[in-house]
């Protein structure tokens, strides 16, 4: 595939076809099993335990605090995994890798537990999506190639698309309906059907301001405010990918100094150029063999 | 299998069980899958008929029976797991060969990918399968039908596995053997450290009624140790292996010096 380049970085390796098929089966061991199943397990638990809520229970997806909560926790994993996919290897998917896990981890549960086991139905729980939000950030990395332009364009984009992304399948939710003489929604009279113990901490939270609609421009109001917050969120684990992303190793020396020692973050470093060469394939000096970097930490 | 081996059914010409054995992947992902599968099962025969009561002579004997069935199955998965990788260590690591090196790495990869799929269950699939159960059924124990097999069941066998990848790493790679990975700590011990925040957890469920709300602060732990899995998959774990791999494919296939294997040196 042209984009990724991938005959070309081949080419460059130098290696016979031996070689090539053990880096294939790295990326076969590697990318499905451990990269894609680890970041969806974790993010699943984040996302759960910091906005679950919302995504649960369809009386619960309103115009206020689902449209600003949403986008702000869904954007924070993939700030950090888009770090290591563009840093390390120029690959311009991680908030779609991240955000397609999320709903393959959902959905599972949804089926095997909310409705295999508590026996709620399925649209009652079903999940949001927030692929097209993806596909949004991820392009405008493509496209920008810059995490700054990214975080401002990008998500920005990315929180205000959740609401119209959505609309299609739980517009239907927000219809009015009058029972027993009361006004409300066609979520709301589900959630009032099948009790649960979500049910009545959403009524003291939601059920507060003045502006008591079914939607209307007071989505948009929440949407833009979370598209502020996202846009710091997304800076911030851009940041933490790039902690998570170090990989020195604590050796200990002949005196029992602690030497924080690192063989591979030298990418686009002199060290790097050396043993690899560069990409317009000027090789400058010999390689370098003795230990990259050493600083003393005591 | 000293066959060479191929996977299209023609000869490549070279003899990839030299450097490449999927078996331990498959037998970890298939034996958790099955392990895990079954007790969810039981969950599903024996979740409405016997686990909605905890003072009940039933309940004590089909779901704290299970419990001690759990406790009991991970302490001797993990005294078997990580003793036989104890006792089978490389005594002779300085002189590894770079092709069997690799093998190990492979092998190591697969360890990490059966971690992964632990915490797939006990972080993902149970955790939420946790709050459907406790929207319908109001706890009256700590060791409810869902926590016995999440807790303590998922949590332990995927910090075994955690553990197990720790160890072999320490014991049969040349790097991990010489100097204590800075990502590989925060991958194993920070999820590790979920399963002491259960503690918190119970104690906050037994005198606050928080179960309608999952976004509760009290559940804010489990979400900053789970991001400590980040320095794994897609962090400085994932960086290190590649620049090693690299590297002894460079020696192997490119006829690179040694010298670039032994940036630690011994």
């Amino acid at each position: 595939m042209a984009l990724f380049r991938t005959a070309e970085i081949i080419k460059a390796s130098k290696l016979p076809p031996e070689g090539v098929k053990l880096s294939r089966m790295i990326d076969a061991v590697y990318f499905l099993p451990i990269a894609y199943l680890g970041v969806f397990a974790t993010f699943h638990m984040h996302f759960d335990l910091l906005a679950g809520d919302w995504d649960f229970w369809i009386d619960w997806k309103d115009r206020q605090f689902w449209v600003t909560v949403t986008p702000i926790v869904s954007v924070m994993y993939p700030g950090a995994i888009m770090y290591y996919f563009w840093t390390f290897y120029r690959q311009p998917f991680g908030a779609t890798l991240s955000l397609t896990g999320l709903l393959v981890g959902k959905w599972i549960t949804v089926v095997l537990a909310w409705y295999w086991w508590a026996n709620f139905p399925m649209n009652f729980v079903m999940p949001a999506t927030m692929v097209g939000s993806a596909l949004i950030l991820d392009c405008t990395l493509l496209l920008t190639r810059s995490w700054m332009l990214t975080a401002i364009f990008g998500v920005w984009a990315f929180a205000m698309m959740f609401n119209p992304t959505n609309y299609a399948l739980f517009g239907y939710s927000h219809q009015p309906l009058v029972i027993d003489g009361q006004l409300m929604s066609l979520a709301d009279y589900m959630g009032f059907t099948y009790v649960r113990t979500g049910t009545p901490e959403y009524i003291r939270i939601i059920e507060v301001g003045s502006l008591r609609t079914f939607g209307g421009h007071t989505v948009w109001i929440s949407a833009f405010f979370s598209a502020f917050i996202s846009m710091l969120m997304f800076t911030i684990w851009w940041q933490v990918g790039h902690f998570v992303g170090q990989s020195f190793f604590w050796v200990k020396g002949k005196r029992g100094k602690m030497t924080r020692m690192n063989d591979t973050m030298v990418i686009g470093s002199d060290e790097f150029a050396a043993r690899h060469g560069t990409p317009d394939g000027v090789a400058p000096g010999a390689r370098v063999t003795a230990r990259t970097a050493a600083t003393t930490l005591s | 299998m000293a066959s060479t081996t191929t996977m299209g059914g023609s000869d490549p010409g070279y003899d990839m069980s030299l450097w490449y054995d999927s078996r331990p992947l498959k037998i970890g992902w298939f034996a958790m899958l099955a392990a895990v599968g079954a007790e969810v099962v039981f969950q599903r025969v024996f979740g409405y008929s016997h686990g909605l009561d905890s003072m009940t002579p039933e309940f004590e004997n089909v779901w704290m029976g299970l419990w001690r069935f759990n406790v009991i199955a991970n302490i001797i998965f993990a005294a078997a797991t990580l003793g036989w990788i104890w006792s089978t260590r490389d005594r002779n690591l300085a002189n590894l060969d770079p092709k069997k090196e690799l093998k190990r790495y492979f092998y190591w990869m697969m360890w990490l990918a059966v971690y992964v799929f632990g915490v797939y269950w006990a972080g993902s699939y149970t955790l939420e399968q946790d709050a459907s159960w406790h929207q319908v059924i109001i706890r009256d124990t700590s060791f409810t039908a869902s926590h016995i097999i999440a807790f303590y069941f998922t949590f332990p066998l995927y910090i075994t596995c955690g553990q197990a990848v720790w160890l072999y790493a320490r014991t049969r790679l040349p790097q991990y053997s010489k100097g204590i990975s800075f990502p590989l700590v925060g991958a194993i011990v920070g999820p590790m450290m979920i399963l002491p925040n259960v503690g918190l957890n119970e104690w906050g469920h037994a005198f606050w009624f928080v179960d309608e709300l999952f976004a509760a602060p009290l559940h804010w732990g489990f979400v900053t140790l789970g991001w400590c899995g980040l320095f794994g998959g897609t962090g400085g774990v994932a960086a290190q292996i590649v620049a090693r791999m690299s590297n002894l494919c460079d020696v192997v296939w490119n006829n690179e010096s040694k010298d670039c294997l032994h940036v630690i040196p011994y």
